[in-house]
């Protein structure tokens, strides 16, 4: 963070805090599991991953930490991060507190994509591929429209033009599903679109990792500008910014993030709906301060939810399902005791 | 000299246990794979494996896919009934949890059913992950013997194996045999099925139809084309005009029978409609896995009591007793067999 631009301190303080929480809670994360390993050999295993060595441990307790639960516990992060940074952005750029990452079709996009591979019976590279670019495509269609109709209020076009293709795309989705193999096609769709992180590995991290720093750059960078276009675009274009050059940097972040967190988790709701709102009460809706504070409530938020699905029962408990019921109670408490507005 | 025996000794076994430490396999997908010489502890990787692990070695079953409910566990071993279950372990399209199935220590994983480059890099990816090998198996239904010998070979059952395999050779003879007898003009016309209200059925091809198929039977639905589960509507069904009706859901078989809409159906008129068994594994499909051998008894039973000289109870306590090792009773006959012959 830049330091010159940060109006207050108090804005440095919430980072190291949150940084530091979330920090205990990535530990935390990592010493539970079904397979159970003593912090010793979970701190050797990390050093010597670090280091390049060879741990003096179990070899399956190596596997389990380096290969399993560290993937997760970093692809977690991320996605849970991405999520809300892409959900908040969003939410502002369209001045509305029902918007999630998902209002411009990239999660119905990407989903398509993915279920398209499954049923052409693609590796899981190119299934990963294909939602990613599933994504961007559905976005970019959104975004063409947007910029094809001309003489309309720019944001309200790009909002219906999201929920027809959406629509669409919903219906090649459902299309697919009918056409696929029920016993071996259909059930890996089903889980696939509920979200879960159960078989993320290294090289799936390091996959999403440039798109993830690509897509936060402008969220960041632009991050006072932001707050700008909250006030509306004749507001922000007297102010001297130019709003459709903005909107389309940041729809461009905030959607590859988004992709990218989709294309190895599936479909994980509410995160990006729910944490910018959480992260506006306990902040308020200057940017410069949410975007950090909703990041890692993100992050945060993803870690606790990840470890509950696959530490609770013995099978996985899809992500959508644990983020909406864990989340929601959550939020309404918030709501019910918040001080903080909207505005 | 004692020395010198014993350094020979220990080079010799050192040689033989590296021998028997691994061995390659190659599976249907073409991917070699190194198999543990003793295979004690078998994960699968979803239903049909499954069936066949429990089938060959239920001994060596680690756990289920999907447990079982309390009518499948009356049929099944008591030491197999209450295994851990661990969800579909197909990557990022399961539901099992990679740290439960490293704990519980496999030295095999095995998937049955169809290999497509999907499946290859599921199963490179979770060998990978997990440092458990993994291997493919086809699973179709006409190479069912072989592939309980191939299986039963892996799992170091090759005897019990053969025997299986013996049966699923005969069977299919038998069905062929028989088949060749019936002119193809008194091959039945037959609608199965799905759902409470019955009206999801397989097209032409599906592999939830593929023992009717098999056994020689017309699938009504085949005319509205190929593919697989589909829905249609009842006036679809009314126009293909079924000789027999088979039926997934006992709730469908019913209404069907009370429906005035589905009175006019030459099945319903002439009380052709039955139900398929599903216990322990489904006769018909779900899931389509071997499971489906006494499926075709039944079916020659039902479509040609002509033709084949089916004693079915019996067919079935010898297919029970050999394939899942358990005794069925007069009384749990009547329970698989509920709805599912003509009554005498």
């Amino acid at each position: 963070m830049n330091s010159a631009q940060d109006p207050d301190r108090g804005n440095r303080k919430l980072v190291v805090f949150g940084i530091l929480g979330v920090t205990v809670l990535a530990m935390a994360s990592m010493a539970i599991g079904k397979y159970s390993v003593p912090p010793s050999a979970i701190l050797r295993v990390l050093f010597a991953g670090l280091t390049g060595g060879q741990p003096d441990v179990d070899p399956i307790q190596q596997t389990v930490i380096w290969n399993v639960r560290l993937p997760r516990v970093i692809a977690g992060l991320l996605i849970g991060a991405a999520l809300a940074a892409a959900g908040a952005t969003y939410q502002g750029l369209f001045r509305n507190p029902l918007v999630s990452p998902d209002i411009l079709g990239v999660s119905a996009g990407a989903s398509l994509g993915a279920v398209l591979a499954i049923f052409l019976k693609m590796p899981v590279p190119v299934i990963q591929l294909m939602s990613f670019c599933g994504g961007l495509l559905a976005v970019a269609a959104v975004y063409g429209v947007g910029a094809a109709v001309r003489g309309r209020d720019p944001v309200l076009t790009l909002v219906l033009a999201g929920v027809a293709i959406g629509a669409i795309v919903g219906a090649g989705i459902s299309l697919v599903k009918i056409l696929a193999d029920p016993y071996d096609q259909l059930p890996a769709i089903t889980y696939w679109l509920l979200g879960s992180l159960t078989a993320v590995t290294r090289a799936d991290v390091g996959s999403i990792l440039p798109a993830m720093v690509i897509g936060l750059l402008p969220l960041v960078a632009l991050r006072w500008r932001m707050n700008v276009m909250t006030l509306g675009d004749e507001e922000a274009q007297t102010l001297g910014v130019d709003t459709r050059l903005m909107r389309l940097a940041l729809i461009f972040g905030a959607t590859l993030i988004t992709a990218a967190s989709v294309s190895i988790a599936g479909i994980v709701g509410w995160v990006g709906l729910v944490i910018p709102h959480v992260a506006r009460l306990l902040v308020g809706p200057d940017f410069r301060r949410l975007l950090p504070a909703a990041l890692l409530l993100g992050g945060g938020y993803m870690l606790v939810v990840d470890t509950l699905a696959r530490s609770v029962a013995l099978t996985e408990i899809p992500l959508g399902i644990l983020t909406a019921v864990v989340g929601a109670p959550f939020f309404l408490w918030l709501l019910a005791s918040g001080k903080r507005g909207w505005s | 000299m004692l020395k010198l025996i014993s350094a020979v000794t220990i080079a010799f076994l050192s040689v033989c246990s590296a021998s028997v430490w691994a061995r390659p396999f190659t599976d249907a997908a073409g991917r070699v794979v190194e198999i543990p010489d003793n295979v004690t502890r078998i994960l699968t990787a979803g239903p049909p494996a499954s069936v066949l692990v429990y089938v060959l070695a239920p001994e060596k079953l680690t756990g289920w896919v999907r447990e079982p409910n309390a009518q499948e566990k009356e049929f099944l071993l008591p030491s197999a009934r209450d295994l851990p279950t661990y969800g579909r372990l197909t990557g990022q399209g399961g539901t099992a949890n990679m740290e439960a199935v490293i704990a519980a220590k496999p030295d095999l994983i095995i998937d049955v059913g169809s290999v497509n480059p999907t499946y290859i890099s599921l199963a490179d990816k979770v060998q990978q992950q997990t440092g458990i090998p993994y291997v493919l198996i086809d699973g179709s239904f006409a190479n069912s013997a072989k592939t309980l010998r191939q299986v039963g070979e892996l799992l170091g059952v090759s005897p019990r194996a053969e025997e299986l395999a013996a049966y699923a050779e005969t069977t299919l003879k038998n069905l062929g045999e028989g088949l060749a007898k019936v002119p193809a003009g008194e091959r039945p016309k037959v609608y199965y099925g799905r759902g409470p209200e019955g009206l999801e059925t397989g097209l032409s091809g599906s592999i939830n139809l593929e023992i009717l198929e098999a056994a020689g039977a017309t699938n009504v639905a085949a005319a509205a084309g190929k593919g697989g589960l589909t829905n249609v509507s009842l006036e679809q069904v009314l126009g293909w005009n079924p000789e027999i009706i088979l039926g997934a859901s006992p709730k469908f078989i019913s209404a069907v029978k009370s429906d005035p809409s589905w009175a006019s159906v030459a099945a319903v008129k002439n009380g052709k409609v039955f139900a398929a068994p599903s216990l322990p594994f489904g006769w018909f499909d779900s899931p389509p896995g071997i499971n489906r051998l006494i499926g075709i008894r039944w079916l020659e039973a039902l479509l040609y009591p002509k033709t084949f000289d089916v004693d079915l109870k019996a067919d079935v306590q010898k297919f029970f007793k050999l394939f899942y090792q358990v005794e069925v009773t007069d009384a749990q006959l009547d329970t698989l067999l509920k709805g599912a012959i003509e009554k005498h």
